[in-house]
């Protein structure tokens, strides 16, 4: 009985080493050690055994199980690993074939540019407002110090809706200037984005509705070295901290000083040439007029119910419109406003 | 307003040691911002002074000539010319092989009938000049250049006087002084910390007689004109400038035309007062009135134009007839001719606006003008006429008369301010000694006595302290003042709408819509685009009353047409598919207002493959959900005349109608070259956003599992599916918790007339897991309802 069970032993580990797959495998289980299986043929003989004997030879039917199940679990895992590799190189595919499209609607470039301005100003403590674009010459023109008879104030220039020429397209942000002060109390930082209106046909540089950015500070002791640095700050964080900038005179009604800001250009760097050819950005300057800005006029600031002897403050006011296309290269103003797929697919 | 810097370098301040560009550069950063600046040399290159050694014809041509050029060098150079009027000894401009002439023209030898010719004699057109600035130059041939004093080598750009730069500045409002080549000296004086020097004119006068003889001026529009001076020359001999001063005149961009006229360009272009000279012999009755024009009186000017003039408009007059149109353009009837022996030159002061307005009303903007609409300085017409009777003498042109006439409607204010150092440097942020500021301040010619500023009469802009704290802080340099950050208290922050459009924005491209920006002014036609009623009141639109066109003169009162716009554009663009929303801002007219309500739509359009009606009520939801808004509800529209009558619905939110969704009707969209199905829907933003709902608190997740039933029902086909789910939803009671439709079925096994609708219920109960006698007692619920009230029955 031994050597039947040594029998059965080499001859199911040798059929079990020969085992092809999880069917083979589960036929030689069922063979070897099922309930009408060789194994348990031979233990039926058992009875027949003396007791001396039946342990001695339990015992080695129990090892000879126990070997061949290890076997047949060993065998399981090397099937089961061939079998999923085979499974898995069957399922290979070809990655390199487009991912399904998923459509992403774009932001347009304008208002991209004009996100990551607000974004700057609101954590440095402004607050972003909005206000009408249909507006009265008082907040417009009157109240910002623009004298009546002064030529942003001709038909030629600005749209109106009244014969008295009192109502109108707002030209400029700054109207908000007015609008702000009035309705808040210094210390006051304000950003206010937003369309204006002049009469300008549309070409590659003008357009009759254009965007502006408009910013404005009042409280106790605010300087010019304040408004240069807000500036300063803002451009770098815009152009890049290399980005270098100057400042000019210049001359607004609704501030005094005044100022404009230029940036090196970043095409020729300020030289106004490349490759010996006038450069195309600046036009030979070096210097890209960036925005207009200065310290709130005495005059507005009382016009606004604001004692000018105790507070100062700075204003300015960029063109969204030219800020976008220079940081986006965009060359034509009317591509802004003609929203071709092809183009406002681009950013 | 044109500078050339041999005029700034020989008469007021030398800076000739200073290059182009740092002139430029250095003006800039002081408040003179130089538009562009150019060498009057820069188109010229390699054009020489030559001597004809010789000439003789062509072998193989009846006209052109071969002549030997000495240019300076050991052998004279062979040229080729077709010109007859040149003779052996004239000296000529040649322009040699690899020459350039104005215009790009690029010159390089060549063969002419296989004869060498190594250059281009040129004529005085072809160096860019014209007749005025060569007076007596034979325009029809070469330039001979023998009265020029140059010698063979000589380079050609000398000889014109092209040795210079023309700065071109770019002239502030608030600066009319700066219109002037002396109010620009004193600008580059001390922008380089220099004096400049002044010059004083000198009449020596003549016995020819005296103007209060012979004239009278009279000035009745006296709130139209300040100041009128007059000054009269005769035994004029008429005749061509110097070259000094063609030359500066050209740098300028004036024409030369005669010494008379030139003088009073010089004058103007050197004090920045507009002159003008009058024909002694036109002058009627001998008298100058200074008056409003009559209605529909008429003036040819100096163009040959015929102009109808009327009240508001400043005239120069005689004792009947207009002679000149005040500060803008002389009367040919007074025009200085050939034969012209006594003049009368007029230097005047007049309003600003009303020039402006004229000058636009006649649509004729003039270099005269543009300096009057700036207000000039009335102290400046007598230095002026001054002037302009020195050079008369100078250039030997006439006699200037006794006297001057002189009408003051103006009184002149000295104006004083106190140098306030100390509030300079705190509105500056500067610490600048008030020594410092009074040296600043004395540059620019403004003097200091005893800490008041005298404001000298050319500088009106100088009114309070931030005036002269402008000057201060550019003198000292805006770029030096030291950048200081400052601490704000207030807090920044968006208003809530922005954050809920930023919202929106970011929700509608998540759904593949692209972001458009359009016009807010839209042409009239776009009600009848959209075939609006014409008695609706969208039609009742703010109108421009000064329009650049008809197609931008109305405010939209409505976003559609904007959208249809782009979405029309981009199909012509052939782009097969578009998927656009914007957040545009319409002018709703208000009772009661002057302003209009500005509220905002949130539009989307979308055509091309696979969009369709639930396409775009699912992505509308989807935003809607996203903005946390109330459940929206859709009812069908048949009667909006701009979408497909079976297939629009009205947006509603509690109650309240919020706009109106669909196919675009197909009328509308061919209207806008649209052949393809466009779908679109239009949201009042603004009242949208104040229905948002508060941000949600956390619920607990249910403990006990829920249950599906699926009803099949067959109902009307009139019955619409919102209707079945409202009974279902209010038979169901507290423990439906959702119903979702999943299939609409028409066709075999269901009658004619009728329609079968499934849903899927979803039963839940917070405290106990349902018994199917629970979910059987909800769905019996439901169907007794549908039935009942829709006639809905269990398929």
């Amino acid at each position: 009985m031994k050597q039947q069970l040594e029998e059965i032993k080499l001859h199911a580990l040798a059929a079990l080493d020969a085992a092809d797959s999880p069917a083979a495998l589960e036929e030689l289980r069922v063979k070897l050690l099922g309930k009408k299986g060789e194994l348990t043929a031979v233990l039926k003989q058992m009875g027949k055994l003396s007791p001396e004997e039946r342990p001695v030879m339990g015992q080695i039917a129990n090892a000879v199980r126990a070997e061949i199940e290890a076997k047949l679990e060993e065998c399981k895992a090397s099937i089961g690993a061939k079998v999923l590799e085979a499974k898995l190189a069957a399922e290979a595919i070809d990655v390199t074939i487009p991912g399904e499209e998923v459509e992403m609607g774009h932001q347009h470039p304008m208002n991209m540019v004009l996100q990551e301005v607000k974004d700057i100003f609101v954590g440095m403590g402004y607050t972003v407002v909005d206000g009408p674009e249909v507006e009265y010459a008082a907040n417009n023109f009157t109240r910002l110090n623009i004298e009546e008879g002064h030529p942003s104030r001709d038909r030629s220039d600005t749209f109106y809706f009244t014969d008295d020429d009192s109502i109108l397209l707002r030209t400029q942000t700054s109207s908000m200037q007015i609008r702000f002060m009035e309705n808040n109390q210094p210390p006051l930082c304000m950003l206010a984005p937003g369309r204006v209106f002049r009469k300008d046909e549309a070409d590659a540089t003008h357009s009759p509705m254009f965007h502006q950015i408009e910013g404005l500070v009042v409280a106790e002791d605010i300087t010019m070295g304040n408004l240069k640095d807000v500036l300063i700050t803002i451009m770098q964080r815009i152009y890049g901290h290399d980005a270098q900038v100057r400042f000019r005179p210049h001359h607004f009604p609704f501030t005094e000083p005044s100022c404009e800001m230029d940036m090196q250009c970043h095409k020729c760097h300020g030289t106004g040439e490349v490759d010996g050819k006038v450069c195309s950005t600046c036009h030979g300057e070096g210097w890209i007029e960036l925005l207009g800005a200065g310290m709130v006029h005495p005059v507005v600031l009382e016009n606004c119910g604001i004692d000018s002897t105790k507070y100062s403050g700075f204003a300015f006011g960029m063109g969204l419109e030219r800020m976008a296309m220079g940081r986006l290269r965009i060359n034509d103003l009317r591509l802004i406003f003609d929203n071709d797929m092809r183009f406002l697919n681009q950013f | 307003m044109k500078l050339n810097r041999e005029w700034l370098n020989k008469e007021f301040v030398d800076l000739s040691h200073i290059s182009d560009k740092e002139y430029v550069e250095k003006l800039t950063v002081f408040g003179q911002k130089v538009e562009t600046y150019e060498r009057m040399d820069a188109e010229i290159k390699n054009v020489k002074v030559g001597k004809v050694v010789s000439i003789v014809r062509h072998e193989n041509s009846d006209h052109m000539w071969v002549c030997q050029v000495d240019v300076g060098e050991a052998e004279p150079v062979q040229i080729v010319t077709g010109a007859q009027n040149v003779h052996e000894g004239d000296l000529v401009p040649a322009a040699l092989h690899n020459s350039y002439l104005p215009g790009g023209i690029h010159i390089t030898k060549g063969k002419l009938r296989g004869v060498k010719s190594n250059g281009m004699l040129c004529s005085f057109a072809e160096l860019g000049l014209t007749q005025n600035d060569v007076p007596g130059a034979y325009a029809d041939g070469i330039w001979i250049l023998n009265d020029e004093a140059c010698a063979p080598g000589d380079d050609i750009n000398a000889v014109i006087g092209n040795d210079d730069t023309v700065v071109e500045f770019e002239i502030t409002n608030n600066r009319p002084d700066c219109y002037s080549v002396i109010g620009l000296a004193r600008e580059s004086a001390a922008a380089f910390g220099l004096t400049m020097r002044h010059h004083e004119p000198v009449v020596k006068g003549s016995d020819a007689g005296s103007i209060y003889d012979k004239l009278d001026v009279e000035v009745p529009a006296e709130n139209l004109c300040n100041r009128y001076t007059a000054r009269m020359v005769a035994n004029v001999k008429i005749g061509p400038s110097p070259k000094w001063l063609r030359h500066r005149l050209r740098a300028n961009g004036v024409r030369p035309i005669n010494n008379i006229v030139d003088i009073t360009n010089y004058v103007m272009l050197e004090y920045g007062q507009p002159m003008h000279a009058f024909d002694y012999r036109y002058i009627g009755s001998n008298k100058i009135v200074v008056r409003e024009a009559a209605e529909g009186e008429t003036l040819t000017t100096l163009d040959g134009n015929v102009r109808t003039l009327k009240p508001g408009m400043l005239v120069i007059a005689d004792g009947d007839k207009p002679i000149g149109l005040a500060g803008i353009m002389g009367g040919e009837n007074s025009e200085i001719m050939d034969d012209t022996t006594t003049v009368v030159f007029e230097s005047a002061n007049f309003n600003g606006t009303s020039i402006r307005q004229t000058a636009l009303a006649l649509g004729m903007r003039t270099e005269s003008s543009g300096k009057f609409e700036k207000n000039l300085d009335p102290m400046m017409t007598l230095p002026a006429v001054q002037r302009a009777c020195e050079l008369v003498e100078l250039l030997e042109a006439g006699d200037v008369l006794d006297g001057i006439i002189d009408i003051l409607n103006y009184v002149p204010e000295a104006k004083e301010l106190p140098l306030e150092a100390d509030r300079i440097n705190h509105l500056l942020g500067t610490d600048i000694s008030e020594e410092d500021m009074i040296k600043y301040l004395n540059l620019l010619e403004i003097p200091v006595e005893n800490g008041m500023i005298q404001v000298p009469s050319f500088r009106p802009d100088l009114n309070l302290m931030a005036d002269i704290a402008e000057e201060v802080g550019r003198s000292y340099g805006y770029n030096e003042i030291p950048t200081v950050p400052f601490k704000t208290s207030t807090q920044g922050g968006y208003a809530p709408i922005m954050l809920a459009e930023n919202k929106a924005g970011q929700l509608c491209r998540a759904l593949g819509y692209s972001e458009i920006i359009t016009y807010s002014f839209v042409s009239p036609a776009i009600f009848d685009n959209i075939r609006l009623p014409k008695d609706s009141v969208l039609r009742n639109a703010l109108k421009i009353q000064n329009p650049l066109g008809e197609d931008t003169s109305i405010m939209r009162t409505i976003a559609l047409p904007s959208m249809l716009d782009i979405l029309s554009r981009n199909n012509a663009y052939h782009n097969k598919k578009a998927k656009l929303y914007e957040l545009a801002k319409i002018y709703l007219p208000t009772e009661g207002q002057d302003l209009p309500a500005e509220p905002k739509m949130l539009v989307l359009g979308t055509y091309g493959a696979g969009e369709n009606f639930f396409k775009l009520k699912g992505e509308l939801e989807a935003v809607m959900t996203g903005l946390r808004l109330p459940k929206a509800s859709y009812t069908a529209v048949k009667d909006n005349p701009s979408y497909h009558p079976g297939r629009c619905a009205a947006v509603s939110i509690n109650g309240e109608l919020l706009g109106y969704m669909g196919q675009v009707h197909p009328l509308v969209a061919k209207t806008y070259g649209l052949e393809c199905e466009v779908y679109c829907a239009e949201i009042n933003f603004s009242r949208a956003f104040e229905m948002m709902l508060p941000e949600p608190t956390f619920t607990p997740l249910p403990k006990y599992p829920a249950v599906t039933r699926d009803l099949s029902l067959v109902c009307g086909e009139e019955i619409p599916v919102a209707e079945l789910e409202n009974v279902i939803v209010s038979a169901g009671g507290k423990l439906l918790r959702s119903v979702k439709l999943f299939d609409i079925y028409r066709g075999k096994g269901i009658e004619d007339g009728k329609k079968s609708v499934a849903f899927s219920l979803e039963l839940r109960a917070d405290d106990r897991t349902l018994t199917d006698t629970d979910s059987e007692g909800v769905v019996s619920k439901v169907l007794k309802a549908l039935e009942e009230k829709l006639g809905a029955v269990l398929r």
